[in-house]
Formats: C-alpha cells, structure tokens, sequence
C-alpha cells in the first residue's frame, strides 16, 4: 500500500518543493495512451497521481476534461476499468499515492462497498468524489476507510468557515482546494487573494491543501509553491496529451521545476 | 405544511432527493434556501406574488369542461387550463416566484435552463419585468425544434446561450447553467425550471406551482360539487405534475396519474420514461430514477416534445411512486401527435405536445376509467411553439 497523501505532500515539502499533482483522464485519448501518459507523469516526478473517471454530465469540469471525458466515454472506459487502469500502473511498479477524481453516479450504480473492494484490490490510495458533500458522506468514507481507502474532502472560495472547521474534523489526511469558482479548465493568472486564502483554509482545516482548478502555466505553478502543499494541474496537461506522451512529460518536467521553493 | 411525501430532513423526500453537488455550490444552495425559508414566511412576500399572478400571469386560470372529448370518451373531463397564463404554460408561476426571491437576495442577473423554451421565455419575461439581465441556456438541438421560444426570448432582452455538447437537449442544458453559476453564484440567481435540481430547488419550486392545484381544487369543488376520480398530468421534471397533485394528496380517493414520454419504443435512447427504464442514481444534485446504463453513464433519451426529454424524474414524484401514492405511466410520440389534433378537432384547443401526453393517455386508456368517471387533466402548456411539429 502507499503512503497517506498527507505524508506523500510533507515528504516533497522535505526536500524543498511543493507537491505536483498531475491529472488525466484515464482512457484519453486511449488507453494505452493514457497508460504511456501517466508512466510520463510519475518519471518527471509526480508526487501523487489524480485519475478522473470519464462521466457523461460532468458538471465541475470545463470544455477540456469534459472533452477528455466524451473520448474516453468513447473508447469504453467505465469506473471498473479505471480502477483496472490504476492496478496496470501498480504493477508496473508506480508506487506514488494514486487518486481516483470521480462523480457519484457511476459508484452508486456499481455500489459503494463492491467499489471499495475494488478499489482496495487494484491499489488506489484515496478517492475524491466531486458532487458528494461532506454532508452525506459517512457511510461512504467508512466503507472506503474499511478498505484502506482515503475520501478526500473537498473545500471551495466558497464554503464558510464553519464548514472549513468541519471539513478538517471529518475524515481524510488532506483536503483538495478548489482555487477557483467555476469548472475546471486553464486560466491566465491566479484568483486574487488565493494566498491569504490558502492560509485561512490550511489553518482552520488543519490538513494539506492540494490546490486545483485553473493552474496551467510554471509561471502560476510558480506563485502558488510557496502557499500550496501540491499544486494539481489538469486541463493544461490534458492538452498536452492529445500530441503525446512526450509534449506531457515536457510539460510536466517544466511545472516540476516551476514548484522547488 | 409538508406534503406526506416529505422526510423530516429538509429535501428529502423518503430515500430520495438530497443536495448532491460540487462544493462550490454548497453554499450558495445554502444562502438561497436560507431566503426561500424566509420569503415563505413573510406575507409581504406572498402578497406581492399573489398580485404578480393576478395581474401578470393572468391567475387564476380556467378549469374548462371538454364536453364534446367527454362525449367521445364516455367521461366527464376537466382541462386545467395552464395553457392559458402569460407566456403559455405553467412555467411562469415558478419564474415570477424565484425572480421576486432573486430581487428579494439583491442579485443583479438570473440564468435559466430550457428544454422547450417555456421555462426560458418564462424567466426571461419575468427578468424583463424586473429590469434583470437573463442568460438561457439552450441545447442546440432544442433550439431548432422550438425556434419560436428562441425568438421570444431574445425579443424579451435575454441571451440565449447555445449549448452545443452531449445531447445538445435539456439535461446538457442544465449542467451548463449550473457550472455558469458556479462560475459566479454572488451576483447571479438561478432560475431552475422543473421541480428537480439539489434542494431547495425541488421544495421551492412545488411550492411555487401548487396554487395550480389549490385552485382546481376549489373550481372542481364549485363545479361538480365533488372531487375527480383520477388526476392526470405529464411528467418531464415534473413541476406541473407536482403543481396539480400536492393540493390532492390527501385526498386519498383521488388517483394521481403522471404520463411520461414512451417515444418511439422501450429501447435505450429511445424514450424518457424514467419509471419504466431507469434506476436511482444522482444527476444535477438529486437522487433520483435515472435513464442510465449499466457503468453509471446517463443515458441518451428521446420524446418528441422538448420539454418531456430529460433522464431524470422530480425526486418527490420517485417518492410518491414509492408509496403507491401516484402511479406513473408513458405515452408514445405518436399518441401525443394523435391525442394534439384530437383535442384541437374536438374542443378547439391546441395542447403543448408536452401535455399532449397527458391527454393521449386518457384517449388510448379510456377503458380503464369508470363509465363517466370525473377526470380533470392539467393542460400545462399551449402548442403554438409546436405547430412545426404538428403540421409539417
């Protein structure tokens, strides 16, 4: 079993950088593809692996990972074989914390605890469910846990301090930070106040924050390193990966330098 | 006062319901169930939309006797006339409701969702009236068969933002507004159409179409002296559905009917009957009977009226079912074209192709009902916007 994602982010800390979490969408534009990608990742130095799960109505993704989504959809990915997908990258010796990034639906239809089990056997280290408020996830985050599986809470600009303190109280060993209002996909610079933001969640959580939404450019991924435990990039990489493994791992070797603090 | 379909936890209705949605939208789903709860209480509140429906919907509307369809039926049929309000359906109850709320909150534009453009000229009549900015967002397949919603709507000031991805229909729609409020819930209200959606919105928007059944309640009553046997309306979402029943939900005697789109046929794509193909499961924050297969993926659905082309299903409607309060059943696109000129032929009205479906299941099931068994029908919209469709 890997690491907890809390360790995975303050062992990177350790030796000076902030964590990078790539993600891709496991099946775009292939699977093979998609496998050669996340090899990429992990060789240019991932510290923890996010995997979406392609669904037909992803309502927090942009025209990017929405469009990433209908391609995998396409070629047949399903949850199971996401999970089949995170199991191929473990026996080829990945041993980074992997993420399944996935909306609801697909697991109440497959059932909670059939889908731990999977989980469990094919080696993913946590799971963050996009449309599963805190609010009703008990009985998931404890089948999960049951299965040597992390639910990763998620906070937004949005949510209240009240909240902020209840997220951190819940369950998991970091939270996910949406750095952004609005759906997921490349912006140009980063939200205003994000830093002192950073802060405030990081102190009234009392987790590491992965921060995600909108980070596309070293330049951003350059501001948010001294503030954010990992720093997650999707769309851009995403982008890249419709010309390659190679454009991805370039990228990737870049936002890696962009985070040493 | 709740309605028996009601858990005790707000926005859940038995097992169904709940508020499912990114955490971005946890908050201002809070915020606006926070000023619901408070415009409900408030009878300045109720005062000023009593007058709005009085004096801009055109409430209350007519409970019609369709003497010559009863005749050919060997029934007695009323026709709860929606069909009549400003606008043409019963839409503009719910829009006149949330954007007095959306002025209530102090936000400076509303966004909407539409399937057959009612909802969308509904919200961006309403806008207008307030001095609003509206966005709608269509899917371009939507905006070519009701081409007519389209144009009002822009004539009335709104945007009408085309949603080109999916299926290009309502539920692609639908997920574009949310991730548009998303993108900035402060200043912007969300106008949801149907009585669907995380909480509050299918509480808020019941609340807001109920006075349809409250008042064919009281005209039925005044009428005939007694209560329907059976009450009849179409289910998409589901809010005209809901708007009818609630009055009569405990009235056990009364038999609640919801007629869904059969389409071409019970094979996946095919349909939206979400009672006779789907499975529980979450879309756009509720839970909810789904057309999805067996991986969780929602599934494409098809009827030939706009606003019936949706996968999921009101939750309090999958709670009713449950238990055994209503029952639901499906009409074919071919039965609602038929059962459209019908009602055009026999009593000169013509019926959205939506409520159509309502009126089709009366035609095809007359059998089933006692011989001049009292029916009232909710005639939730007019088909102006479908004569493409109807005479081609």
């Amino acid at each position: 079993m890997s690491v907890s994602l809390a360790r995975a982010l303050h062992g990177r800390r350790a030796f000076g950088r902030a964590g990078f979490v790539p993600f891709l969408v496991a099946g775009d534009p292939s699977y093979a593809a998609s496998l050669r990608a996340a090899r990429a990742l992990i060789a240019a130095g991932a510290d923890i692996l996010e995997v979406g799960v392609p669904f037909s109505d992803p309502v927090a993704d942009g025209p990017v990972i929405q469009a990433a989504g209908q391609r995998a959809l396409a070629k047949g990915m399903t949850l199971k074989k996401a999970a089949g997908f995170v199991n191929d990258l473990r026996r080829g010796g990945v041993t980074v914390p992997v993420v399944l990034f996935t909306y609801l639906n697909p697991i109440l239809r497959m059932g909670t605890k059939h889908f731990a089990r999977l989980c469990g056997r094919s080696g993913v280290s946590a799971v963050l469910i996009v449309d599963l408020p805190i609010e009703e996830s008990t009985a998931t985050e404890g089948v999960l846990a049951r299965a040597g599986v992390e639910l990763v809470p998620l906070a937004s600009p949005t949510t209240t301090d009240e909240r902020l303190s209840r997220i951190g109280r819940a369950f998991g060993t970091a939270v996910y930070y949406v750095s952004r209002e609005g759906v997921t996909g490349v912006r140009k610079g980063l939200a205003p106040g994000l830093a002192k933001r950073i802060a405030h969640v990081k102190k009234l959580t009392g987790k590491p924050l992965m921060v995600g939404f909108g980070v596309a450019e070293p330049s951003q991924a350059r501001a948010l390193a001294p503030y954010a435990d990992g720093v997650v990039v999707g769309s851009a990489l995403v982008l890249a990966g419709a010309s390659g493994a190679g454009d991805v791992s370039r990228l990737a070797k870049r936002l890696v330098k962009a985070l040493e603090i | 006062m709740k309605n028996p379909s009601e858990a005790n936890r707000p926005g859940w209705f038995g097992p169904f319901g709940g508020c499912f949605v990114p955490e971005t939208l946890i908050e201002p789903l809070r915020a606006l169930e926070t000023a619901y709860d408070a415009a409900r209480r408030d009878p300045k509140f109720h005062a000023e939309l009593r007058h709005e429906l009085a004096t801009f919907v055109g409430r209350p509307t007519p409970l019609t006797f369709a003497g010559r369809l009863s005749a050919a039926l060997g029934l007695r049929v009323w026709l709860k006339r929606e069909d009549l309000t400003h606008t043409g359906a019963h839409k503009i109850n719910n829009t006149v409701g949330q954007v007095l709320l959306a002025r209530r909150m102090g936000k400076r534009r509303v966004i909407a969702e539409t399937g057959a453009g009612q909802h969308g000229v509904a919200t961006a009549a309403a806008a207008a009236r307030a001095g609003l900015p509206c966005v709608v967002y269509m899917g371009t397949e939507d905006m070519a068969r009701q081409a007519p919603n389209v144009a009002r709507m822009r004539m009335m000031g709104a945007t009408v933002a085309a949603v080109d991805a999916g299926s290009r229909t309502l539920k692609d729609a639908t997920s574009e507004a949310l991730r548009a409020w998303s993108a900035d819930s402060r200043e912007t209200f969300y106008v949801l159409g149907s009585a669907l959606g995380p909480h509050p919105y299918p509480t808020m928007v019941r609340d807001f179409q109920t006075v349809i059944g409250v008042e064919a309640r009281a005209q039925i009553l005044k009428e005939e002296k007694r209560l329907p046997r059976e009450i009849i309306a179409c289910v998409g979402g589901g809010s005209n559905a809901m708007g009818i029943f609630t009055a009569f939900l405990k009235d056990k005697a009364v038999a609640l009917t919801g007629v869904e789109a059969g389409g071409t046929g019970p094979g996946p794509g095919r349909h939206a009957a979400r009672f006779a193909g789907g499975y529980p499961g979450v879309l756009h924050g509720t839970y909810t009977y789904l057309l999805q297969d067996k991986d969780g993926q929602v599934l494409p659905t098809h009827s030939i009226s706009a606003g019936l082309d949706y996968p999921a299903v009101g939750p309090e409607h999958a709670e009713l079912r449950r238990m055994g309060r209503a029952r639901y059943v499906q009409a074919s696109d071919k039965d609602a074209l038929a059962a459209a000129h019908e009602l055009c032929r026999l009593e000169g009205i013509l019926p959205a192709l939506e409520s159509a479906h309502a009126i089709a299941y009366l035609i095809k099931e007359k059998k089933r009902f006692k011989k001049n068994g009292l029916i009232m029908v909710n005639l939730s919209g007019r088909g102006d916007k479908d004569l493409g469709t109807l005479c081609p």
